[in-house]
């Protein structure tokens, strides 16, 4: 029989965030450094802010909340800062909106590197323990309880609990209970979820094998090296000197013959045998997947990269695989130059319980529970960026109820992470959601580059951002315009040595005097050409170089996107109640009336983006704030 | 409300004025870049409410489009408490479409169904008792046009529409593809690609637009039914008028339905006629499609064209034809006139009482340029109208396609001069949703679901 476990009291926080994966560690920080009494609590010391799958921070989309994050005075970018081992910006052929910065990652010293942080942060408390309830007092979150049997009150909870929930990992006809990555699963928290009356469903995830460093043979492989000049994620480290030793990565691709084999075992995999329920993200296929749905394909890339510098094992991406053991290292062996490949860890996949994201509000608290945050993996988003930017959402917004300010949300048109939590809370999803520029309408307003003009005065309001670095930021914005318009007065005259120089270049003569503003808008010429016609021109720093050049060669796409964000600014901006029934609105069609009870949108912006809300729907609920601001007798807003 | 929005505001056809009016802050910009005055040849130099006489001009191609009465409402004294221009016009549909369709060109935006009393209301102007008259009147005239929007859209300018709006999500996936996943064993986009493609959507939607100018897809006109028993000489008839009249449409067929529809031009006047083609060889209307259904043909008709064959006794078809059209608008023709005359004129007219009469015969053309004539008075006097929201529609379709048009131009000049893919992207997404508009087709997963389904992409 089972010993009962004797309950203590160990402690009383402001807030408390249960795993410390990344998500946990943002949403901690924020709490803590917005001045919240902040206990943060993980199953393993050893796995803070695990990179259990890729060993890379950034890339598309994802290099954007990265930089985002950062802006707000998150902790990620200056993390990966101190512990990339390579770094490449992605993208730069294809117009500044994309560029996309990717690192490869030391994984121990991102780790090492975090713990620190956390260890030395002030207002923050790092304790191992597995949470296996909530308590909740009329509505309200009040504190957890550990397997061990201590009880932690608080004011607000943030779950950031990535694959744990029921993790259930499968390897060929082998499948066990587990977190991910050789951890413990958390099995008791899912569980009183259920109890709670959460409905979870089961999402999955694949990772490739790790293979020994020494066992590959690379001259049958091409060489992949990171950029020359390294571009850091954070914006403060933008005047710093990295003297990183970088480290390749190798390209290399599978062949026919592996092909063969996995094809021979796919009755094997559980994914074919239909063992696995849950649902995988497209963008992240087994390699069975994608030779079975794309069979006219020969080869597929396959990239071979480190985990770190004090470690042999290379992660072999593009090769995740739920095949059983043996196949996956026969098959393994077919791919080009891994022919005598020593495994360290198999591939496998993992299965694990997440929430409807669409029971959330977009500060990420639970629309009914108060005071109860969810973040990161657990919400059905897939990715360490993805997880981390709502992570820092949550906390912010855990400690503003507490002091009782006005929440915190960014909208679609302002951030990526905006539109990475619009679109979970919104629309749901039904795969592991993954960032991708794509997804942004408003793509070429927010760039990479440009995150800190967007979000650093944002942060600084919040307390996460220091006043020195707002104020930097603020002198740069002040640079840029300065520059902009100083190009619009500086006249060149269609003199024969300028219009030889123009000419050389392939660009047409001037017959009349033309602005450097409207020369560089040419296509063959930019900023850093032009320099010889302008004689006076300071040295700038790169960054406001950049965001000049930019501003002026997109000038026209960038004004049609912000004609576009004032539009929809205006439905943004018209808020509804979060206890609005929506069935007492007449008028409304049946369908969107259930679907808007459902979702309880926070504006009419939001609700325009419900499926089966339609657009006379829209002007139904316009007429209907109409009719009850008026009722009300508030003055008009206009 | 930052746009200003232009509609026609009477029903079209009828009398002999027709109102445009705009709503919004740039309304006195747009009105006095159309209008040129007589006395005051500037509306801005007009005072607030003075109606001005003179003439809307495009000055594009500076061409005079009518000669109006117009006046500048500024807010917030004005039915929608914004800043309001009308303009009178001359009656019939081809002026305040012309009107319409150039103030926006000139900026203004389409207004939605409902949009100026849904303005009206969001500005304070009606009451707040009137707040669910108000929800009534834009949810019915919002379904209405979107089912006449979809009624029009049978058949091959939906399947166009389709097919231009695959030909960009193609290139759309292929951009994104390269954006989001530059590492994968993609072939890169390639910009003559991106050409090719975007040069067949703008001939695409140029023609597209060239039929709209020729109004094959504005499939809008008096709603005509030709009636009578069989062998009476409808067919001949029906050709007798589109031999001598421009027939806008033949390329689009009828769809589904066991009626034709073919659409001619009279003297600018367009026409919708039910055309009985499709049944003529064995049976007449009533027969064919039931009394039911003719009924329905009937009260659905602006105008019913009877005809007679005045070398056959009236039998019990006649009858049940002209008990039909009681109560509508109808011309009755006698029919065969070159052949011995065997029916009861007297007792004809005594029937179908006040409804005018004309003798023809289309063996030798008799008749058929008195028939056309009356159809042009009955539709000047207002005697006879279009159902105002086809025409709307219509123009909101044009107006669609001209968007359409522009963005892909736009991605092409884009294309063409290198510019970065993700810029190149926003015209076509542009385009593509302009489309989507007209078919109804809303945006979603779909970018997605193409890029997942068609290419090898993850790790």
């Amino acid at each position: 029989m089972m010993k009962e476990v004797k309950h203590y009291l160990a402690g009383e926080y402001d807030v408390i965030v249960i795993g410390a994966g990344h998500a946990g560690c943002e949403a901690a920080l924020a709490s803590s450094r917005m001045g919240m009494n902040t206990l943060i609590l993980t199953m393993s010391l050893d796995s803070i802010v695990a990179l259990s799958c890729n060993p890379n921070i950034g890339g598309t989309g994802k290099g954007h909340l990265v930089r985002e994050i950062d802006a707000l005075g998150g902790e990620m970018a200056l993390n990966i800062d101190k512990s990339f081992i390579q770094s490449r910006m992605l993208n730069t052929s294809k117009g500044p909106a994309v560029h996309s910065l990717r690192v490869q990652a030391d994984k121990k010293k991102y780790h090492i590197e975090m713990k620190k942080v956390l260890e030395d942060e002030p207002n923050l408390t790092l304790r191992q323990g597995e949470v296996i309830d909530i308590f909740l007092d009329n509505g309200c979150v009040k504190g957890v309880l550990t397997r061990t049997g201590a009880i932690y009150n608080c004011k607000a909870v943030v779950i950031a609990t990535g694959t744990y929930l029921k993790g259930r990992v499968y390897i060929g006809e082998v499948d066990y209970e587990s977190g991910p990555d050789g951890m413990f699963p958390s099995i008791l928290l899912s569980n009183s979820l259920e109890k709670m009356g959460f409905n979870l469903r089961r999402f999955k995830t694949g990772t490739p094998a790790r293979v020994h460093k020494d066992s590959i043979d690379y001259s049958k492989m091409e060489i992949q090296p990171g950029d020359e000049e390294v571009i850091p994620f954070s914006f403060l480290n933008m005047e710093k000197k990295f003297d990183v030793k970088q480290v390749p990565c190798y390209l290399t691709y599978t062949t026919p013959k592996m092909h063969e084999i996995i094809r021979e075992n796919l009755h094997r995999s559980p994914m074919y045998a239909g063992d696995i329920e849950g649902v995988g993200p497209r963008y992240c296929p087994s390699i069975e997947d994608k030779i079975v749905r794309f069979s006219d394909k020969e080869q597929h890339q396959i990239f071979i990269e480190p985990e770190g510098l004090t470690t042999k094992e290379m992660y072999v991406q593009g090769a995740s695989s739920t095949l059983p053991e043996e196949i996956q290292l026969e098959m393994y062996k077919n791919i080009i130059g891994l022919e005598n490949v020593q495994f360290m860890r198999s591939a496998y996949a993992i299965e694990y319980d997440s929430i409807d994201p669409t029971i959330l509000k977009r500060t990420l608290e639970h629309k009914e529970l108060n005071n109860l945050f969810f973040a990161g993996q657990v919400n059905g988003s897939s990715g360490y960026e993805e997880a981390a930017a709502q992570g820092i959402i949550a906390g912010i917004n855990a400690a503003l109820n507490i002091k009782g300010e006005e929440s915190f949300i960014l909208d679609r048109s302002e951030a990526y992470i905006g539109v990475l939590i619009d679109d979970l809370v919104t629309k749901g999803t039904n795969e592991p959601y993954r960032m991708m520029t794509s997804r942004a309408e408003y793509r070429l307003t927010l760039r990479q580059d440009n995150a800190d003009l967007r979000l650093t005065e944002k942060g600084y309001k919040l307390g996460l951002v220091k006043k020195e670095r707002y104020e930097k930021t603020l002198n740069k914005k002040e640079a840029i315009e300065r520059e902009l318009k100083r190009l619009k007065t500086v006249q060149i005259t269609p003199t024969k040595e300028n219009n030889d120089f123009l000419e050389g270049l392939n660009s047409t003569p001037l017959k009349t005097p033309s602005s450097l503003h409207d020369l560089i808008r040419r296509p063959e010429l930019n900023y850093e050409i032009l320099k010889e016609l302008d004689k006076d021109r300071e040295d700038l720093p790169r960054e406001i170089r950049l965001q000049v050049e930019t501003q002026i060669k997109y000038e026209g796409y960038i004004k049609k996107q912000m004609a576009q964000i004032e539009q929809f600014k205006k439905l943004e901006n018209k808020k509804l109640e979060e206890d609005q029934d929506y069935n007492e609105i007449k008028g409304l069609s049946n369908e969107a009336k259930q679907k808007l009870n459902a979702i309880k949108p926070d504006s009419v912006g939001q609700a325009s983006r419900i499926s089966g809300v339609s657009p006379s729907d829209i002007n139904v609920l316009l007429i209907y704030l109409e009719q009850k601001r008026r009722e009300v007798g508030v003055k008009k807003d206009e | 409300m930052a746009d200003t929005i232009a509609a026609i505001s009477t029903a079209i056809g009828e009398a002999g004025i027709g109102i445009v009016r705009m709503s919004g802050k740039e309304s006195l910009n747009i009105g006095s870049k159309v209008f040129k005055g007589n006395k005051i040849e500037n509306l801005k130099d007009g005072r607030n409410r003075e109606l001005l006489y003179g003439h809307i001009i495009d000055k594009s191609k500076d061409q005079i489009i009518d000669e109006v009465l117009i006046v500048y409402m500024k807010g917030p004294y004005t039915y929608t408490r914004e800043d309001m221009v009308e303009i009178y016009c001359h009656g019939g549909i081809i002026s305040v479409k012309k009107v319409l369709e150039l103030l926006l060109n000139e900026g203004a935006k389409l207004a939605e169904p409902g949009e100026f009393t849904k303005r009206a209301f969001l500005n304070g102007r009606l009451d707040l008792s009137q707040a669910e008259a108000v929800i009534d009147i834009i949810r019915s005239k919002t379904d209405k046009s979107f089912q006449v929007s979809l009624d029009q859209l049978e058949g091959s300018l939906s399947k166009s529409i389709k097919e231009i709006r695959n030909i960009l999500l193609e290139m759309i996936a292929h951009v994104e593809v390269s954006i989001d996943f530059p590492d994968e064993d993609i072939e890169e986009v390639a910009y003559e690609d991106l050409e090719n493609s975007g040069r067949i959507v703008m001939e695409k939607i140029e023609a597209l637009l060239n039929t709209a100018e020729r109004g094959k897809i504005l499939r809008y006109g008096l709603n005509t039914v030709i009636l009578g028993k069989p062998n009476v000489g409808k067919s001949s008839l029906l050709n007798a008028i589109l031999r001598e009249n421009r027939a806008i449409v033949t390329d689009i067929p009828g769809t589904t339905r066991d009626i034709i529809e073919e659409y001619v031009n009279i003297d600018g006047i367009p026409l919708k006629i039910i055309d009985t083609a499709g049944i003529r060889d064995t049976e007449d209307l009533v027969e064919k499609i039931g009394v039911d259904r003719a009924k329905e043909t009937v009260e659905k008709a602006d105008l019913v064209i009877v005809v007679f064959d005045v070398s056959r006794e009236l039998s019990e078809e006649d009858y049940h034809i002209i008990e039909l059209i009681q109560d509508k608008k109808a011309i009755i023709l006698l029919n065969k006139t070159d052949l011995p005359n065997k029916y009861d004129e007297k007792f004809l007219k005594e029937l179908v009482r006040d409804k005018e009469i004309i003798t023809t015969s289309m063996t030798t053309g008799l008749g058929i340029d008195i028939l056309e004539k009356s159809i042009k008075n009955m539709f000047y006097s207002g005697e006879v109208e279009i159902f105002s929201d086809t025409v709307v529609t219509n123009i909101r379709h044009k107006n669609q396609l001209e968007k359409a048009y522009k963005n892909i131009a736009d991605g092409l000049t884009a294309i063409k001069s290198y510019v970065p893919l993700d810029c190149i992207e926003v015209d076509l997404k542009n385009c593509w949703e302009n489309l989507g508009e007209i078919s109804g087709d809303t945006v979603g997963e779909d970018i997605l679901d193409k890029i997942f389904s068609e290419f090898c992409i993850g790790k």
